[in-house]
């Protein structure tokens, strides 16, 4: 049913047609509004049977989903940034004991300083904890890769985590087409457990394993995320085919058949870019644009395909690796080393800077001469860094760099257009 | 199966199994067909009193279950030493996930069951000191406020002992510990310091809050029973000597176990609802000396120059116990009626 509604709001009421039976809330921006419509609808009796717990922190959210699950019950719950961070010991111990616990990732910044906007520097710390990351690049497709996260999650006992670009697009009011409960329930069949703790046939989990075994175990945890990169497509189909639209997959390609420049990015980021490139395209520049919605499991041999006719690479990343550069840039790198392509990372967007379109096609019209960085900082105030650097250099004590940096500013909001 | 004999023995008046009472007086230990939920063949060190309360509490709360058992477990000594994979001594579904979220993991675990409509089944979630006091506290806080329907069971030996014998939130003033060794003129664990477990426990308000000893066992086992037989957030406490990080004999567990609540630095009581019910009388008093000079965490306030003077502090601090909550069967309580005044 096709409704004018919240993204979080589309997506809460999304997950209450996926059935959980135990969702876990704590508050933190910006995926309050999902746990709060959760809250609601199991108050008022529309989702039920479900435990809605109000826990004392993101630590206790994922430890509650761990005993839900290991118990049998489909567990949900939703984070975003210091969250994801205060229970990434609990993140990782999910995946190591292959419990299929869905969880809405809200992407946000991280501090310090503190920073409640939109980047993608969360999902980029849990990068390598086993979990299944989705990225949504709409807010109908928030909604939809979390009908078919729990089925994936089940189907192969892993978690998944279905990231959304906080602010931009979980509080983005917006038309998404709603699927009813018939449809759901149709596509994702109830939970069967593969280990649960049952009385009658009693299991220890997540007892100690030592050397002899532990390299073996990660690689099956690696090998079960292959099999995802088998799966994702496969339940993309299926879902094309019960719901009437396409969601999920993989990669998600846009004019990059002719294209000698290909731009990849992660998330909402590829509406704006896709404009870039329209506009670059009517200038004469044969760009195109691959989506990844997949980041874990990377779609290695999917971006080498869509990547081999390009002559040039330009991954745009809302986080990087501080020292290095992209994150992103660098699965990108691996994937694509053979085809001859060059390499260039734009980070941008970090902390909810906003990334317009006429700065990205000025960056994509840099690329098609050749002449964009290897590393650029999208409209990166380069005079104020400089002032800061020359005050930390002359005075020892220069105090806090942001406090400084926004004195010098003065008001924040004059200078967006 | 492979099956072990379950072996008795008579220990004067403590006795353990107490086979020449009645049937409804025996403990569950002395039944031989009590369900072994930690089963032998585990590695704990001997005269471990962690794995003795374990196999006391677990098996008494299995009895009180019918066998309709979930157990979460915090890591630490008892998660190390019960289940390196491929062998597991629970014959119960055990779970392990981290260190300090053993109470939230509980807590999923019974609203799963809540969910699926299994009210029989219970659940348990058990973890040393440490787990329970220090890292696994907000955890732990949480689930009593919320009033989930779980027991909690800290086995308190008093220090990190699977790692190394580190200080912890319930190491008792001037114990030696690793990071609390016995050097300078304030040698040992600082005074003042530490958490009180059970009293923060109260302060919850939760329904049923007990600590215990493995020196008695019919005590130990009543309270589980009890703790049973209600519903919401339970703790119990439960002093397991750990002769590796006490330094004592592996043959005096028991008797360690027993001093301490003899002295009274371990007062043994229950409270309902946040209130004091009943305490376990001190049936022959001992001074603190008998206590400290069996165990090596306390050697340097012996020997050549015997600091009396921390003696005294530490037998004044089981003076306070005894007064606050009346371990003295002749002396009144000192107990307010809404709690423990101290």
């Amino acid at each position: 049913m096709l409704r004018q509604i919240e993204g979080s709001r589309a997506v809460a009421e999304t997950v209450a047609l996926c059935r959980p039976e135990v969702v876990c809330a704590y508050p933190i921006s910006p995926q309050t509004h999902i746990i709060e419509a959760i809250g609601v609808m199991v108050a008022s009796g529309a989702l039920a049977p479900c435990e809605f717990i109000n826990v004392e922190s993101e630590f206790a959210a994922m430890s509650v989903s761990i005993g839900a699950s290991a118990a049998g019950a489909r567990a949900y719950t939703a984070t975003a940034s210091q969250g994801l961070l205060f229970m990434i010991e609990a993140v990782y111990n999910a995946a190591g004991l292959g419990l299929p616990i869905v969880m809405t990732l809200a992407n946000r910044a991280i501090g310090a300083p503190i920073n409640i906007w939109n980047d993608h520097s969360d999902a980029m710390a849990v990068r390598d904890a086993g979990w299944i990351q989705l990225f949504a690049e709409t807010n109908q497709e928030a909604a939809d890769l979390h009908v078919l996260a729990f089925r994936l999650a089940e189907e192969l006992s892993l978690p998944v985590m279905v990231c959304m670009d906080g602010f931009i697009l979980t509080h983005a009011v917006e038309r998404v087409d709603l699927p009813d409960q018939a449809q759901v329930d149709a596509y994702l069949p109830p939970y069967e457990p593969r280990q649960v703790l049952e009385p009658d046939d009693p299991v220890s989990i997540g007892a100690m394993v030592g050397p002899e075994a532990f390299e073996e175990v990660r690689y099956l945890a690696h090998l079960r995320q292959l099999d995802a990169l088998e799966r994702i497509p496969a339940l993309a189909t299926a879902f094309e085919e019960a719901f009437g639209r396409p969601s999920g997959g993989l990669v998600s390609p846009y004019r990059t058949e002719d294209a000698d420049i290909v731009i990849v990015a992660l998330g909402s980021v590829l509406g704006t870019i896709k404009d870039a490139v329209d506009a670059r395209r009517d200038a004469g520049d044969r760009v195109g644009v691959l989506g990844i919605t997949a980041f874990r499991p990377f779609p290695n041999d999917a971006v080498r395909e869509a990547l081999s006719g390009a002559r040039s690479v330009v991954v745009v990343e809302k986080a990087f690796s501080i020292g290095f550069g992209g994150v992103l840039s660098t699965d990108v790198a691996m994937a694509s080393h053979d085809t001859g392509c060059t390499l260039r990372t734009i980070v941008c967007g970090l902390g909810g800077r906003p990334i317009t379109s006429r700065s990205l096609e000025q960056a994509f019209a840099a690329a098609a001469l050749d002449e964009l960085d290897s590393l650029t900082f999208l409209d990166l105030d380069h005079e104020i860094v400089e002032r800061e650097r020359t005050r930390m250099t002359t005075t020892r004590r220069s105090g806090p760099s942001a406090e400084n940096i926004l004195r010098d500013l003065g008001t924040v909001a004059s200078r967006i257009d | 199966m492979t099956t072990q004999p379950i072996h008795f023995y008579q220990v004067g008046s403590f006795a353990v199994g107490n086979r020449l009472l009645d049937d409804d007086g025996r403990t569950v230990q002395s039944d031989p067909n009590r369900t072994n939920s930690l089963d032998s063949g585990h590695r704990a060190c001997q005269g471990c009193g962690e794995a003795l309360g374990a196999r006391y509490a677990i098996d008494a709360a299995m009895r009180a279950s019918q066998g309709r058992l979930v157990a979460v477990n915090a890591t630490g000594c008892l998660e190390v030493f019960s289940t390196p994979y491929p062998e597991t001594s629970w014959r119960i579904p055990w779970l392990h996930s981290l260190f300090g979220n053993a109470p939230a993991v509980a807590t999923g675990v019974a609203a799963a069951l809540k969910v699926k409509g299994k009210s029989d089944v219970r659940v348990v979630a058990q973890a040393g000191d440490g787990g329970t006091v220090d890292i696994g506290f907000g955890c732990l806080s949480g689930m009593f406020e919320r009033n989930d329907d779980v027991l909690f069971i800290c086995y308190d030996n008093e220090a990190y002992m699977n790692t190394g014998v580190q200080r912890s939130g319930a190491t008792p003033p001037a114990a030696r510990t690793a990071t609390t060794e016995a050097i300078g003129s304030e040698a040992g664990n600082a005074f003042g310091q530490g958490k009180d477990l059970p009293r923060i426990a109260m302060a919850h308000d939760i329904p049923y809050v007990a600590t215990a000893t493995v020196a008695d066992l019919h005590d130990l086992e009543d309270k589980v029973e009890r703790a049973m037989q209600v519903h919401g957030a339970r703790y119990l406490h439960i002093l397991v000597p750990c002769p590796l990080g006490w330094g004592s004999a592996s043959s005096d567990t028991i008797r360690v176990a027993r001093l301490a609540k003899e002295t009274g630095l371990f007062p043994v009581f229950e409270a309902v609802d946040g209130k004091v019910t009943g305490v376990s009388p001190i049936r022959h008093r001992t001074p603190v000396e008998e206590y400290l000079s069996i165990q090596g965490r306390y050697a340097h306030l012996f020997g050549e120059h015997p600091r009396t003077d921390i003696i005294a502090r530490i037998q004044a601090m089981a003076d306070r116990n005894i007064t606050t909550y009346g371990l003295l069967a002749e002396e009144p309580a000192d107990i307010d009626p809404k709690g423990v005044d101290v």
